[in-house]
């Protein structure tokens, strides 16, 4: 028995409960297993859960296209592939010394970032990156799809999705939402087939060119307008803000009159 | 002989006769949020009786060395710990199913069910009852979670595990889904009306009156 009160660790357990060195014990000694426990797990399947994500993201693209009407047959005779280009958004050209490859390393120098100011910033996003990965199908000489990566903030927080264009760049061909953390049930319908199939045929720009894409507040009325979602008015805006601004002068604009003149 | 009846007796009472959502109405948040269909359901019941028979287990590891002032804390930290790893491990092997969760799987964290019992069980007993209980009362919240996302999938879309059951009035078949059940108030229904089947058949279930009805007055000639 004598032996026992030599060893602390034995000694702290026999610490009444309620007492404050054996209070702070506990608390540290839980705190500190769990704290290993939840960055192990984190640590170890951080590898699978990001090619997860990767996988999930080609797995939409390819959903997208292949739920345009017509893009099947389409993507056969362009050789069944879409090309990926980076763009460089300031000027609305392919990046010359940005490739797929490197856009991730391009994008963590925030010299290829700019600041928009508040009347620019449509989206939310604060700053915008100079470089972007679009998708081209190339039908002949002419570009008949194009997919554009988008970002916004939504009602609970960022927002990703691909938007398709047809070639006329004015016609959306359909829309597939990559990533947001909308309300389940409520804005997080955003991400539902049902929702985006309102997107298809929906026109961007009227006849004098001026922006006008808009989710409705209920059903949709009219070829500029999708449907909004009951209860969910805030992530419409979002999403309306998001379109607005990423095809806007401060987003793909550049891009899009370039494609329009041929360019591509 | 004794111990054994009474460990079965423990795993088997949450089952139906103490069922924790039918009969305490405990964790029905969740219950109602991930019931649309069965595959969902399953996750999360798995995912709950995982966390929950592991987290009795580390309660009852420790309960003598619990202090009482912070014992609610610790238990939390603990629930919330085990939470995250399952919810990583869902995400990294199960990625489809842990979208279609979303929140739900941090939201067992906050699930009364859990907290009540390493509150109320095994905070008292050793690790090997606690888990047994912890184990039963999980198989009791899936029993209910499966028997309501089963009824919710077949008669909001006439599919089980995805797999189309009934065939479908669009697609030349006779059933037409009534998406009422494929929304959270069909669950409140559903549940309602196995809380009354339940109570039905085990009158012991039934609880007192909170408060007895007015005598009628006639009306003032």
């Amino acid at each position: 028995m004598a032996a026992r009160n030599w060893n602390p660790w034995l000694r702290l357990l026999a610490l009444p409960n309620e007492s404050r060195a054996k209070t702070v014990l506990v608390a540290f000694l839980v705190s500190a297993v769990c704290a290993a426990l939840v960055s192990g797990a984190t640590v170890a399947l951080r590898p699978i859960q990001t090619a997860n994500r990767a996988a999930e993201e080609q797995a939409r693209i390819a959903a997208l296209v292949e739920g345009i009407p017509g893009m099947a047959t389409l993507l056969e005779q362009s050789g069944g592939a879409l090309s990926t280009v980076v763009i460089n958004l300031r000027n609305g050209r392919a990046a010359a010394d940005v490739t797929p490859a490197t856009l991730d390393a391009a994008l963590s120098d925030p010299g290829n970032w700019t600041a928009l100011d508040a009347g620019q910033d449509l989206a939310g996003l604060g700053q915008r990156p100079d470089y972007a990965q679009v998708f081209l199908l190339r039908d002949g000489d002419s570009v008949s799809l194009v997919l554009l990566p988008l970002s916004g903030q939504g009602y609970g927080g960022r927002m990703d999705a691909i938007l398709a264009l047809r070639g006329d760049m004015n016609t959306i061909a359909g829309i597939a939402v990559t990533q947001h953390s909308e309300t389940p049930g409520l804005g997080a319908r955003i991400e539902e087939t049902s929702w985006q199939a309102s997107f298809p045929g929906t026109e961007l720009r009227d006849d004098g060119g001026e922006m006008r894409f808009r989710v409705a507040r209920g059903p949709a009325s009219g070829v500029h307008e999708v449907d909004g979602i009951t209860g969910a008015t805030r992530t419409g805006r979002g999403v309306t803000q998001m379109v607005r601004f990423w095809l806007g002068p401060d987003g793909y604009g550049p891009l899009l009159d370039a494609i329009d003149r041929g360019e591509f | 002989m004794e111990k054994r009846t009474d460990l079965w007796g423990t795993l088997t009472d949450p089952l139906i006769r103490q069922n924790p959502v039918t009969l305490q109405i405990l964790g029905i948040c969740s219950a109602l949020a991930v019931t649309t269909t069965l595959a969902t359901a399953v996750t999360m019941s798995i995912s709950l009786t995982v966390v929950l028979t592991l987290a009795a287990g580390f309660v009852s590891v420790i309960r003598r060395h619990i202090p009482d002032t912070i014992r609610l804390i610790v238990q939390i930290v603990i629930v919330a710990s085990l939470v995250i790893v399952i919810d990583q491990i869902l995400q990294a092997y199960f990625a489809e199913i842990s979208r279609a969760l979303s929140v739900y799987v941090g939201l067992i964290t906050t699930n009364c069910l859990v907290l009540g019992r390493t509150e109320a069980f095994a905070r008292h007993h050793r690790p090997l009852p606690a888990m047994v209980d912890a184990f039963g009362n999980g198989l009791g919240y899936s029993l209910i979670l499966i028997v309501i996302g089963g009824l919710r999938e077949l008669f909001g879309k006439g599919e089980l595990f995805g797999i189309q059951v009934l065939p479908l009035a669009d697609a030349g078949g006779w059933f037409t889904p009534l998406s009422l059940m494929l929304l959270a108030p069909s669950a409140f229904f559903l549940l309602g009306l196995l809380v009354w089947a339940i109570r039905s058949l085990l009158r012991e279930q039934v609880e007192a009156r909170e408060h007895t009805p007015p005598l009628r007055t006639e009306p003032a000639e």
